[in-house]
């Protein structure tokens, strides 16, 4: 098969005997990832993703700053040589206080992705694999669900369940597994069609086995593409909760609850208070929108390579 | 057609029965009676029971369901005691201005994105499309509250042209006069909108330019501003339509975020202090309002793009 989907020379070209080229077979996750590195955004976009882990987790080991202690006399300094980000209203070094909020901003994000992806992966298979009237039904709880307005229910179970990282984790995920299960049905109505569910289920494995050895593991590529930006919109819906006073709370902090505090003294002109978290933020959407928008991109790739 | 909107119209009453049952029970499982808002703190249970059996919040979550249904039916959404106010009343004191901000917002929106979505997918990839593309890109990663403080920060507070916050007043004809204290949120949601808009508009344009009748139409000789309005305009809409549809939640249950950010009161202001008050008759009432909504958004926007694409209707 010609290698004409990827615009890039085949990995390993070897000589025939009789002369002419032979472009070796390669898997289609190599050359996913190869169409993934080609993407200059995408690089990028992993690069600073990288750089905010580090720096919201190893950050804090490097730039020691006291975050339990206030220091009120010190509160709302600008940017100086002993606070490189100033200090906010509680005396503590914005800076460190980023990396702080980074940490529970991040973790949120993933973690509800996570929760997010396990669910509706499972939900979605199983519905594509059983089928009929259980599949009807239960597409009916998905449109259920969908109709919810995300940021209503969100805020009220924040309210009353909110201002840990797990909490918020469960809320944000517990209501965004549905798009993912549309996306795994639909990849499994599909591929159940296929030769290798027919000869897997003459061969007598069960509906478990089928589900988690053959369908999940072929269904990857669109799971991996919504977990990126699952992620993403995690993270925003807790910026979200959190400026709007429902995120996590004194001693704990995250992006969104720093940018509340901020926004108070926005008439003082206490800029770094906002734009720098704002910035965070921004960057890291941006970065795991780029990434997801390669992903989708390479996984055409290794698609049309099947 | 008309079987496959019958169809539809009886699953989004399916859905809508389904999502009223699911909320009222979440909001019945978090908040199970207001008595302690209204009787206050040092409440004795005693009392507690007395009122919540006074005012039906000790029956059966069914039957609770049931009454509230019916009243909802019969145009009663409930009563306010943190307001004092029937939520009926607080809702239209404050819907007017809601619609008003999300409507002109999408307006402005549709009439930016459109033409340069278009733009974007006739000039492709020049350094107009780029910088579109990029500004898009950044306005999409960005929550909408933080566009708002850097737009306060620089044209309300370094450049002192517009106010800071959105007008207070009551009269929606003022509100609508007021560019001084309006203009910041409109533009706060509209560009939000337009980063989202541009991006469909600009796919979806980049494949009519791909079929063949745009080709024929060129190679007939047809003036290529005939061309883009008589062909590719009409056709790259289509899209344009389905999200104009599913933008019709936020018009009428207000923008939560903007209005909290401006201090506009609108609906979306109104069901955030009842979130800090825990004023659950309005909590309620409003996240039924939105979920209907987003199913007869949901609807509606089928039912447009059915009347405005020849080739679904006639499938």
């Amino acid at each position: 098969m010609a290698m004409q989907s990827s615009s890039l020379p085949p990995l390993d070209v070897q000589r025939a005997p009789e002369g002419g080229e032979v472009g070796a077979v390669q898997s289609g996750w190599r050359l996913a990832l190869r169409e993934f590195m080609s993407n200059r955004l995408a690089v990028i976009g992993f690069a600073i993703l990288i750089f905010f882990v580090l720096f919201c987790f190893v950050g804090p080991l490097i730039y020691h700053t006291n975050q339990l202690a206030t220091n009120l006399s010190e509160a709302n300094q600008p940017p100086s040589a002993q606070h490189l980000l100033g200090t906010d209203s509680a005396g503590f070094d914005e800076l460190g206080r980023i990396m702080k909020g980074g940490q529970a901003s991040l973790e949120i994000g993933f973690f509800a992705a996570f929760v997010a992806i396990v669910i509706g992966t499972l939900f979605g298979a199983v519905s594509g694999l059983i089928g009929g009237f259980v599949d009807s039904t239960m597409m009916r709880v998905v449109d259920i669900f969908l109709s919810i307005p995300f940021l209503f229910v969100v805020l009220i179970l924040a309210v009353k369940f909110g201002a840990t990282v797990a909490s918020l984790s469960l809320v944000i995920g517990f209501f965004a597994w549905q798009v993912p299960a549309r996306l795994v049905r639909g990849e499994v109505l599909s591929l159940r069609e296929r030769d290798f569910v027919l000869a897997a289920r003459t061969a007598g494995a069960s509906t478990w086995r089928l589900i988690s050895k053959h369908l999940i593991p072929n269904a990857l590529g669109v799971v991996i593409v919504n977990v990126t930006f699952q992620v993403a919109d995690a993270i925003l819906a807790v910026s979200y909760v959190g400026f709007l006073g429902f995120g996590l709370h004194f001693p704990n902090v995250d992006w969104g609850d720093q940018l509340s505090d901020g926004t108070t003294y926005l008439q003082d002109g206490y800029w770094w208070l906002i734009y720098p978290v704002g910035a965070c933020i921004v960057l890291t959407v941006m970065a795991l929108n780029f990434i997801g928008d390669a992903l989708r991109d390479s996984m055409d790739v290794r698609l049309r390579r099947r | 057609m008309i079987s496959y909107l019958a169809r539809r119209l009886v699953t989004s009453i399916i859905v809508i029965i389904g999502v009223s049952i699911f909320i009222f029970l979440l909001l019945h499982a978090i908040y199970p009676s207001p008595a302690r808002q209204v009787l206050g703190l040092s409440a004795r249970p005693a009392q507690i029971d007395a009122w919540n059996k006074q005012n039906g919040y000790d029956d059966p979550v069914i039957v609770q369901y049931f009454r509230y249904m019916n009243q909802l039916l019969h145009g009663n959404l409930g009563y306010s005691y943190a307001n004092n106010q029937s939520v009926l009343a607080l809702f239209q004191e404050r819907v007017a201005r809601s619609v008003y901000l999300s409507g002109i917002s999408l307006l402005i929106a549709v009439i930016i994105a459109l033409p340069l979505g278009i733009f974007q997918a006739v000039k492709r990839n020049s350094i107009g499309d780029n910088l579109a593309t990029s500004a898009a890109f950044i306005l999409y990663s960005m929550p909408s509250f933080f566009l708002g403080l850097i737009l306060i920060q620089v044209f309300a507070i370094s450049l002192p042209i517009f106010n800071f916050e959105a007008s207070q007043s009551t009269n929606i004809w003022y509100v609508i006069g007021d560019w001084y204290s309006m203009t910041l949120p409109i533009m706060t949601l509209a560009l939000i909108t337009v980063a989202a808009f541009s991006r469909y508009m600009r796919s979806s344009s980049m494949d009519v330019l791909a079929q063949d009748y745009i080709k024929v139409a060129r190679a007939k000789g047809l003036p290529e501003r005939l061309v883009l309005s008589r062909h590719l305009f009409r056709n790259a809409s289509l899209p344009m339509v389905t999200l104009i549809g599913l933008s019709l939640p936020v018009l009428l249950a207000g923008n939560l975020i903007t209005e909290e950010l401006f201090n506009y009161q609108g609906l979306g202001l109104l069901f955030f202090t009842s979130l800090q008050k825990v004023d659950y008759p309005v909590m309620l009432a409003y996240t039924l309002a939105g979920a209907v909504l987003v199913v007869v958004g949901n609807l509606v926007a089928d039912i447009a793009l059915t009347i405005a694409d020849p080739r679904i209707r006639l499938a």
